[in-house]
């Protein structure tokens, strides 16, 4: 009874889109749809809307700052075209490259994750602990929880900064590996291969 | 280039590789004999001169060397548990298959992050926790005054004396055995430890020691002993310095 009073009696979604514009514009993160509509005190479904509309208003070449949808919410960045301005001021998020062992070791854990130490180590063959060090000093990755067993090691899931900074909406955008799967049948039969003539 | 082929000048072995493989695999040879690094050196210094990059050749031969080394470790520590090492060749090969495109698929990944990092460099964003607006408390039920209270007597009661009548360990103080060992002094230079306390408790003996370490701290003894468990010879430290006085003007 009181949801429908509150919908008919309800302020106009423009409004509304302002109040979510202001919200956002003091945010330093990501702000979910559901800590938008607690913070507006309103319906979700009207908060995606606002977005909608905001979204509209602050898109790529129409303004200087673009809202997307990023790390599972919604976030101001600069327009792609004051990058260089930008950077003349302010440090990139990721201002340093990362090594080739940081990088397979964010891959895995943004694959498999949460996962330790050790299991990174066990699918690149040499000891991650420097790599995971600078992921967890660059805020890429965290800990996140142990493994099971007593004395467990520390589990590590990549963060919102790093799906922010990576411009992904969520892990799910990762591309599919599948389809490199079909290499496991030509390494192998060139270790059988290798085999046979270690045999002979 | 044929990894096979390649001429081999180690202190175990002298031949080509292949012939080094087929004698390991016989168990002719001993694998913890053969220094690897080596083999490695000799196949780096023929690519070297050859000059051109076979990358044929360098998987194969970092296939087989890394069999190699992995026989060689096996071999090395034979009660580490392997989980490959129960497994049928075939099996294995297909472990260590899985392995590698593992490895593979996560490189792809690597390179696919690192060409995204690429391409999203021109990302600029407000960074930092935001501080967030305290959550307003909830409130309580109302309370019963009469329960408070109650639970607060419970608390209230004075907890049971703690019983030490399990400490039956007593030892006497420190102290005691400091002047024991000072007088000692005033009639004899040097005495023996272990003899000194022959007759006492193991816990006695240890309150003696702690007392040696007082004195030794304040500087009125010095303290030898020629070997680990051997005896510890007690003396007064000005005995000592004047020996050593001595020894050094002779």
């Amino acid at each position: 009874m009181d949801r429908t009073l509150r919908l008919i009696t309800s302020n106009p979604v423009d409004q509304l889109a302002r109040t979510v514009e202001a919200l956002l514009v003091i945010a330093s993160q990501p702000l979910s749809v559901e800590e938008l509509a607690e913070a507006a005190a309103d319906d979700p479904q009207r908060i995606e809307l606002a977005l909608e509309l905001l979204a509209d208003r602050y898109r790529e070449g129409r303004c200087g700052i673009v809202l997307e949808r990023v790390a599972g919410g919604w976030a101001f960045r600069a327009a792609r075209e004051a990058a260089e301005a930008c950077a003349r001021l302010f440090e990139r998020p990721v201002q340093r490259g990362l090594s080739q062992a940081a990088l397979e070791t964010l891959a895995i854990v943004a694959y498999i994750g949460p996962c330790s130490r050790p299991e990174v180590a066990r699918i690149r063959g040499v000891s991650a602990d420097s790599a995971v060090a600078s992921l967890v000093e660059r805020g890429l990755i965290a800990e996140a929880g142990r493994e099971d067993a007593p004395g467990g090691a520390v589990r590590y899931r990549t963060t919102p900064l790093f799906e922010r900074v990576f411009g992904l909406e969520s892990l799910s955008e990762l591309p599919r590996l599948d389809d490199v799967g079909e290499d496991t049948g030509e390494i192998r039969s060139r270790l059988e291969a290798v085999a046979e003539r270690r045999g002979a | 280039m044929i990894v096979r082929e390649l001429e081999l000048d180690l202190d175990a072995f002298e031949g080509p590789f292949d012939l080094l493989l087929t004698l390991v695999l016989r168990e002719e040879l001993d694998l913890a004999e053969i220094d690897v690094a080596a083999i490695v050196v000799a196949f780096i210094e023929r690519l070297v001169e050859r000059d051109e990059l076979d990358l044929e050749a360098c998987g194969e031969f970092l296939v087989l060397v890394a069999a190699l080394l992995e026989l060689k470790a096996r071999g090395l520590f034979p009660d580490e548990e392997a989980e490959l090492s129960e497994l049928e060749p075939e099996q294995a090969a297909a472990e260590l298959a899985r392995r590698l495109a593992e490895y593979r698929r996560m490189k792809e990944a690597a390179a696919w992050l690192s060409d995204r990092l690429e391409v999203e460099r021109d990302r600029f964003f407000r960074l930092g926790p935001a501080p967030l607006a305290p959550r307003p408390e909830r409130k309580l039920a109302p309370q019963d005054r009469e329960q408070l209270a109650t639970a607060l007597r419970a608390l209230a009661v004075p907890p049971p004396p703690v019983s030490l009548a399990h400490m039956a360990l007593r030892f006497p103080p420190v102290g005691q055995f400091v002047e024991r060992f000072r007088s000692l002094l005033r009639k004899r230079r040097r005495f023996d430890f272990d003899a000194e306390v022959e007759n006492l408790s193991r816990g006695e003996v240890a309150v003696a020691f702690l007392a040696l370490l007082e004195l030794r701290k304040t500087g009125e003894i010095a303290i030898e002993q020629a070997a680990p468990f051997a005896p510890i010879r007690i003396s007064r430290s000005d005995v000592e310095r004047t020996d050593a006085w001595t020894a050094r003007s002779a």
